[in-house]
C-alpha cells in the first residue's frame, strides 16, 4: 500500500524507537505535522523557538543514549536552527534534525520561505541530504539515524521538499545500511596499543587527560580501571566531566584555560600523556608550541583520525573505538602482568599532591555578598552530587564545571565547543524528558538566559520541573573579567542595564520564582526547590550574586599551562621553576 | 610544498561542494582542481593541487577522508605519478607571426586547433611548467586568451586508485 512521504518519515521515526521530537510547525512541514497527529508512538514537544528545538534534542541525547530528533519548517525555522545544529557539531552529538523545504519546482526560484539549507549547514554537520524523490525518504532517514550515531557522532540534516511529503510510495524500512565510503573506526591496531601499554609501563610521570569522546563512547568503566590499575593522576575536560568519578580522590579537576593549578601543572610535567577521546583543544593546552615545551611522549586514542595529530602530533596514535581500545589496552596490561614504576609514581604523587595543596579553588566566603562559588557548592550538597546539571555560556558555565563534582558521564550537559549562550534551559528541558524522574537543575546567567527565556513557556506545557539558577552578577560576567584583564577595565557594553524581574517572568510563565539577596538564604532557597513539596515545578531562583567576582586560575590568550594567572592566596608561587631531577616535594 | 591529491568520491550532487567547502572552511590553497566521472559512472576522480607543509596536507587528507561521500584520497606525491594539464591558447597570427607561431607550436609540441585570417588558437598537453613555458617563449603580446584544465594526475605503472 502507498502511503504519503509525511507518513513514510513518521513510521522512520517509529522505527527508530524515537520517543521526542523538538520541533516547531509551519507551511512546508504542515504535512508531516499531520502525519504526527495522527500517530501516538512518540511525542512532539513545541518548542517556542528553533534553537531550543534543537538545542532539546541534543541535551536528550546528552543526557541518555538515543540520538535527538528536532523538526523545522523551511527558511527562518531552518536557518533558526543553525546555531543548534552548530552546537552539537562542534561537541559531537548525534542529532538527526528534519527541515521543510519548499516544493522541488519552486527549489531555486527565491519561492516563499526558501533558503538553502543544505548549503547553509554543510560545515556544521557530520554530513546532510536534500530527498528530493519520496522513494529515497525511507533509505535517507535510516543512513541518517546510522551516520549520526556511529564513528564520530555529530548532527544530520535531512531535508525535504514539501511535495515530497505528499507524494505517495511504498513504505519499506531498510534493515541496515551500507555505505561503501563510510567505514567508521571501530578497533584500535592492536602493536599501537602494545607500544602504548609499554611507554605506560616505563612512565615516571605518566597522566591520562580524557574527553568529551569518552563520554560519547561510553567508556567510563574502561577510563575507571585503567586509572585505578595503574594508579595514575588524571584530568576530564570540560566535555568529558564525569568520565572519571569527580569526588576520586585520582582526579585533579579539569584542564584548561579555567582548570586546575594541580590538572595543568601535571598536563605540562608529566613524562606520558594518555589522550583519551580528548582533542588538545585551545581551551585546553592553549599554545602547542608551549605546550611542547616540556618533552612528553603522547598516545592519542580517538575514533576521529583526523583528531589526531592536528594540534600536537602523537607519538602513538591510536585510531578506534576509545572503549574498545581500552578495553584491549587493559587487556594486554594484564597479559603483560608488567607493574607501573612504584616509586617513580610515589614521587610523582608527592609532586601532584603538593600542586593540589595549594587549593587553587579556594575563594573567600562572604556574610554580605552572595559567592556564585558557594551557589555551586551549596547545589552539590542539596542534591547529592546526583543532578543532572546544564549551562549556559559564561562564568557561571566555569564555576558549575569547577566546583560541582561529576561522578558519571551524561550528567553535565554543556556548549563547550560552540559556547552556545541559551544553550541551558532548552537542554534542561530536553535533559528532563529523558530523565523524568532525575533531578535537573539549570545553571545560568541573566545574560545568558535571556537568550531563550521563551523556553519557560514550553517547560510549563510539558510540565518539566527543571530549576533554574541564574548566578545574577548584571554583568555579562566573563565579558567583564576580560574587559578587566585585558582592556583596562572598559567595560564596553557588558553591562546589563534594564534587567527584567526574573520572580514576575517566572511567576507570568506559571512557574514559582524566589529572589535570592542574603547569603544564608541560598541554601535554604535550594532546599525548598529540591523539596518534594516543589518536585513538581519548575522553579526559577535569581541570585544576585557578587559582582565582582572573577574566574581562578585562568590561563591567558598565548601562556601556557605553567603560566596561569592564579587566585589572590597563591600569587606568590607562580614562578617557581619544576625540575625533574630535584625532589618533588620542596618545588612549590 | 606543492602536492597533489588524488579522490574518488561518490559522483553525487554536492559532492563537488563538500570538498570545496572544507578547504574555504579551514583556510587551505587550492591551486587547481579538476574532476569528472570515472569509467565507473557511480565515482567520480578528483585530481587537486595544494600546497602546505607536511602537517596540513595531512590534515587535509584526514579531513577530505571524513566526508561521507569521499571513498579514497592519496596525495601523489608520495610515489612516481605522472601529471597533464591541457592549455587552449588563442594567438594573434599576422604576417611573419604566422609561421613562427606554427614553429613554436611544433617546439612545444602543440596543435593548432582552429585557423582565422588573424589567430590560431593552440593546444597543448603537460605539466604545468611547461605551459607555462610556452607563455614564456611567446610574445605576450600575441596572446588573446588562454584556458587551462588544472592538473590530472596518475600514479606510474601498477599503482592505482580504485575501490
Amino acid at each position: 500500500m502507498q502511503i504519503s512521504g509525511a507518513e513514510i518519515l513518521v513510521r522512520c521515526l517509529q522505527e527508530e524507537g524515537v520517543e521526542f521530537v523538538f520541533g516547531y510547525p509551519g507551511g512546508a512541514v504542515l504535512e508531516i505535522y499531520d502525519a504526527i497527529f495522527r500517530q501516538d508512538k512518540f511525542k512532539h514537544v513545541l518548542v517556542r523557538h528553533e534553537q531550543a528545538a534543537v538545542h532539546a534534542a541534543d541535551a536528550f541525547s546528552r543526557s541518555s543514549d538515543k540520538v535527538g530528533v528536532a523538526l523545522v519548517t523551511s527558511g527562518p525555522g531552518a536557518t533558526n536552527a543553525v546555531t543548534g545544529i552548530a552546537t552539537a557539531y562542534l561537541d559531537s552529538i548525534p542529532l538527526v534534525v528534519i527541515s521543510g523545504q519548499v516544493a522541488t519546482p519552486a527549489i531555486g526560484l527565491d519561492a516563499f520561505q526558501e533558503v538553502d539549507m543544505v548549503g547553509i549547514t554543510r560545515p556544521c554537520v557530520k554530513h546532510n541530504f536534500l530527498v528530493k524523490d519520496v522513494n529515497d525518504l525511507a533509505a535517507t532517514i535510516k543512513k541518517a539515524f546510522y551516520i549520526a550515531q556511529s564513528g564520530r557522532p555529530g548532527p544530520v540534516v535531512v531535508d525535504i521538499p514539501k511535495d515530497v511529503t505528499q507524494h505517495r510510495a511504498e513504505f519499506h524500512y531498510p534493515d541496515s545500511v551500507h555505505i561503501r565510503s563510510y567505514v567508521p573506526a571501530t578497533r584500535g591496531h592492536s602493536g599501537q596499543i602494545k607500544k602504548a601499554v609499554n611507554l605506560l609501563l616505563e612512565a615516571k610521570r605518566p597522566f591520562i587527560y580524557v574527553g568529551g569522546g569518552a563520554v560519547q563512547g561510553r567508556a567510563e568503566a574502561e577510563v575507571t580501571e585503567l586509572v585505578r590499575m595503574l594508579g595514575v593522576p588524571c584530568t576530564n575536560t570540560l566535555m568529558g566531566l564525569g568520565a572519571y568519578p569527580g569526588s576520586d580522590s585520582q582526579f585533579l579537576g579539569m584542564p584548561g584555560m579555567h582548570g586546575t593549578y594541580e590538572a595543568n601543572m601535571a598536563m605540562q610535567h608529566c613524562d606520558v600523556l594518555v589522550a583519551v577521546g580528548a582533542r588538545f583543544d585551545d581551551r585546553v593546552i592553549s599554545v602547542p608550541s608551549h605546550f611542547l615545551s616540556r618533552p612528553k611522549k603522547i598516545i592519542h586514542i580517538d575514533v576521529d583520525p583526523s583528531s589526531i595529530s592536528k594540534r600536537v602530533k602523537a607519538d602513538i596514535p591510536i585510531v578506534g573505538d576509545v572503549k574498545l581500545v581500552l578495553r584491549d589496552m587493559l587487556e594486554q596490561l594484564k597479559q603483560s602482568g608488567g607493574k607501573p614504576d612504584a616509586a617513580a609514581l610515589a614521587q610523582w604523587w608527592k609532586q601532584v599532591e603538593a600542586w593540589r595543596g595549594h587549593n587553587c579553588l579556594l575563594y573567600t566566603p562572604s556574610d554580605e555578598l552572595i559567592k556564585p562559588q558557594a551557589v555551586v557548592q551549596t547545589l552539590y550538597e542539596v542534591t547529592g552530587g546526583q543532578a543532572i546539571v546544564t549551562s549556559d555560556v559564561g562564568q557561571h558555565q566555569m564555576w558549575a564545571a569547577q566546583y560541582y563534582k561529576f561522578d558519571r558521564p551524561k550528567q553535565w550537559l554543556n556548549s563547550g565547543g560552540l559556547g552556545t549562550m541559551g544553550f541551558g534551559l532548552p537542554a534542561a528541558i530536553g535533559a528532563q524528558l529523558a530523565n523524568p524522574n532525575a533531578q535537573v537543575a539549570c545553571i545560568t546567567g541573566e545574560g545568558s538566559i535571556q537568550m531563550n527565556i521563551q523556553e519557560l513557556s514550553t517547560a510549563k506545557q510539558y510540565h518539566t520541573p527543571v530549576k533554574v539558577l541564574a548566578l545574577n552578577n548584571r554583568y555579562l560576567g566573563m565579558v567583564r573579567q576580560w574587559q578587566e584583564f585585558f582592556y583596562g577595565t572598559r567595560y564596553s557594553e557588558s553591562y546589563m542595564d534594564a534587567l527584567p524581574d526574573f520572580v514576575k517572568i517566572a511567576e507570568a510563565y506559571g512557574h514559582i520564582g524566589f529572589k535570592v539577596e542574603n547569603p544564608s538564604d541560598v541554601e535554604p532557597v535550594l532546599r525548598e526547590a529540591f523539596s518534594d513539596k516543589l518536585k513538581e515545578r519548575l522553579v526559577f531562583i535569581d541570585f544576585r550574586t557578587d559582582q565582582s567576582e572573577n574566574v581562578f586560575p585562568m590561563i591567558q590568550n598565548g601562556k601556557g599551562l605553567d603560566e596561569m594567572d592564579l587566585p589572590p592566596h597563591m600569587r606568590d608561587i607562580q614562578q617557581v621553576p619544576f625540575e625533574n631531577n630535584r625532589d618533588y616535594g620542596n618545588m612549590c | 610544498m606543492r602536492h597533489i591529491l588524488s579522490i574518488l568520491l561518490e559522483n553525487e550532487a554536492g559532492a563537488l561542494s563538500r570538498v570545496v567547502g572544507l578547504f574555504s572552511a579551514r583556510a587551505y590553497n587550492i591551486d587547481s582542481l579538476t574532476v569528472s566521472t570515472t569509467e565507473d559512472p557511480t565515482l567520480s576522480r578528483m585530481t587537486i593541487v595544494t600546497h602546505g607543509s607536511d602537517e596540513v596536507i595531512e590534515q587535509i587528507t584526514k579531513q577530505l577522508n571524513k566526508l561521507i561521500e569521499v571513498v579514497k584520497v592519496i596525495d601523489l606525491n608520495e610515489s612516481e605519478h605522472i601529471e597533464r594539464e591541457m592549455m587552449l591558447i588563442k594567438v594573434r597570427a599576422l604576417g611573419k607571426d604566422r609561421e613562427e607561431m606554427k614553429r613554436m607550436a611544433d617546439i612545444f609540441r602543440g596543435r593548432i586547433i582552429d585557423v582565422t585570417e588573424k589567430t590560431y588558437t593552440i593546444e597543448l598537453t603537460g605539466t604545468s611548467e611547461k605551459l607555462g613555458a610556452f607563455i614564456e617563449a611567446v610574445d605576450r603580446a600575441v596572446i588573446l586568451e588562454t584556458v587551462r584544465t588544472g592538473a590530472s594526475g596518475i600514479g606510474r605503472g601498477e599503482r592505482v586508485l580504485k575501490i
